[in-house]
């Protein structure tokens, strides 16, 4: 008579915690998953208003078509096709962002280690980026011949600006008294870049590097506008003088998609080569 | 008295400023520390303390008269001394025990043995042994500054220059590490120089005080601390603490009427 009495209370004392938290777990999954899932929830919405909004009002597809017929159209070009106009635009591309990274980060050393150097360059720099690449391209298309060469020079000089005024401006942001302990401890300047001002740049280096993903993306389709024969760039000058408007798009998504990854790339690499220099929501 | 371990001889410090004009930050300085000597600098903001500091740590060099240290001229930063500052300024992509040996990574560009073992002991002398391989921003602000401690310990200076160490921390962070760093004093004795403006931190813990004019920098009075050693809490309510402290306090107000 007394055991049962007794543990009674005692299992439904424990009960309530035990169902809370599940009930709190539950409500929480809900919200994390509204939380992955609106973004994609809301592209897809914009892409059956789109779809809908072309049939409906019956808009020509070389004029803007839906998103079936972008898919469909893609699908005229083989998969090989594709990925050799996407490789074209990759490879300039990542080769203007790998050569603005080689001359902006040992640039911006220079520029923060001399004031002269910095008053000497900085309005060269500035003059260079103020410069609408768009309107220089054709430029260095006919003094640098119908190469690779033209192509990455143009991307290299959307992509450069802002990893030398970011990666300068992150130098000079170390604490004044890391520089004094430095400077007490007699260190060379060598260790001084190596073991404080370059580590404490990297949040600095890291957000011009990612800027500077979608930078060499558009520097490399822009290339693509002025003289290609392959290319996503070149793919889309070449099917809207035919009118194949859903080429073009497609041609565009994979840009889009391109643009992303290289972007992801960044982050993930920030994420494992120093974790530190990112909030810690974002570790 | 022994030869003095610091000795400021007629120090003037001249600045320029940004638009060509000369500032005078110090103005005829002279002191002497001795070895082991706890002394205390007080003074309003901007009368030229920290660079006192900088003059010691050979990082600055006065316009005229000389700054000595064991007898000779400081030309160059030395090796004698080891430096906290206001912030804790310690390295975000290093775990406790690797801001420690930073000094060695930094001068030498490697860590022994040997220096991690002192390391860990200065870990424990700070009472922060078990936080060794823990990351910097699990660290409050008052751990972070004895990491700093602890780093400005690792090369065993004879002279430790602490430019307001504690101005960044809390009040009642403050008065524990006041007392941290009066243990830590007794157990490794150095001469110390302490920037502060702090009156009650610089009777608390200091031998001799040496209380600074406004700019430019002179030294108005230096005062002797005769509140008996070890110091506590009980201090605090001391009637001789208190007589200084309102001394010092009537002294910065006289001035600022005049």
């Amino acid at each position: 008579m007394l055991s049962p009495t007794t543990s009674a209370p005692a299992s439904s004392a424990v009960a309530p915690p035990e169902a809370e938290p599940r009930k709190a777990t539950l409500g929480l999954n809900i919200a994390a998953l509204a939380n992955k899932v609106a973004p994609l929830l809301a592209f897809l919405t914009l892409l059956i208003v789109w779809e809908a909004g072309c049939r409906l009002f019956r808009v020509p597809s070389f004029l803007l078509p839906p998103p079936s017929a972008i898919v469909m159209g893609a699908r005229d070009i083989s998969g090989d096709l594709w990925l050799g106009h996407a490789w074209a635009t990759i490879r300039v591309a990542l080769m203007g962002y790998l050569a603005a990274v080689v001359i902006s980060i040992p640039l911006a050393i220079a520029l923060s280690s001399s004031k002269l150097l910095s008053r000497t360059l900085y309005p060269l720099i500035v003059v260079v980026h103020s410069m609408p690449i768009v309107a220089v391209a054709p430029i260095i298309v006919v003094t640098l011949g119908a190469s690779d060469l033209p192509r990455v020079v143009i991307t290299f000089l959307i992509t450069f600006f802002p990893i030398v005024v970011t990666t300068t401006a992150g130098l000079l942001a170390t604490p004044e008294e890391l520089i004094e302990l430095s400077r007490s401890l007699r260190a060379s300047r060598w260790r001084e870049y190596t073991q404080i001002r370059l580590p404490f740049a990297l949040p600095y280096i890291f957000s011009a590097l990612k800027i500077a993903t979608t930078l060499s993306v558009v520097g490399a389709v822009v290339a693509e506008f002025v003289a290609a024969e392959k290319g996503l760039g070149y793919m889309i000058m070449f099917s809207t003088s035919f009118f194949k408007i859903n080429h073009s798009f497609a041609s565009l998504a994979i840009l889009v998609a391109i643009s992303l990854c290289f972007f992801q790339l960044m982050v993930f690499i920030q994420k494992w080569l120093a974790p530190w220099s990112l909030p810690r929501s974002e570790r | 008295m022994d030869e003095p371990v610091i000795r400021f001889r007629n120090v003037v410090q001249d600045f320029t400023r940004d638009d060509g004009g000369r500032v005078r930050a110090l103005d005829n300085l002279s002191f002497d520390i001795g070895r082991h000597e706890f002394v205390a600098v007080l003074g309003p903001s901007g009368c030229g303390k920290s660079t006192l500091l900088r003059l010691l740590a050979g990082l600055v060099f006065p316009t005229g008269g000389s700054v000595e240290i064991f007898g000779m001229k400081v030309t160059e930063p030395r090796d004698e001394i080891g430096i906290v500052f206001q912030r804790p300024t310690l390295l975000p992509w290093y775990n406790v025990l690797d801001n420690v040996t930073f000094p060695m990574r930094h001068k030498y560009g490697r860590v022994t043995e040997a220096e991690k073992t002192r390391a860990r002991e200065l870990l424990d002398l700070v009472e922060l042994g078990a936080f060794a391989g823990a990351g910097i921003d699990q660290l409050s602000g008052g751990m972070q500054q004895r990491v700093a401690i602890a780093r400005a310990l690792l090369l065993d200076p004879d002279i430790l220059l602490m430019d307001e160490p504690f101005s960044a921390l809390d009040a009642l962070t403050r008065d524990e590490m006041s007392f941290e760093l009066m243990r830590i004093w007794a157990e490794k004795p150095k001469t110390v120089l302490f920037i502060t403006h702090s009156i009650p931190e610089a009777v608390l813990l200091a031998d001799r005080i040496i209380v600074m004019t406004p700019r430019p920098g002179a030294v108005r009075e230096v005062l002797d601390v005769r509140v008996p050693r070890p110091r506590s809490l009980a201090s605090l309510s001391d009637p001789q603490f208190n007589a200084l402290a309102n001394h010092i306090r009537a002294s910065l107000f006289s001035r600022r009427a005049a």
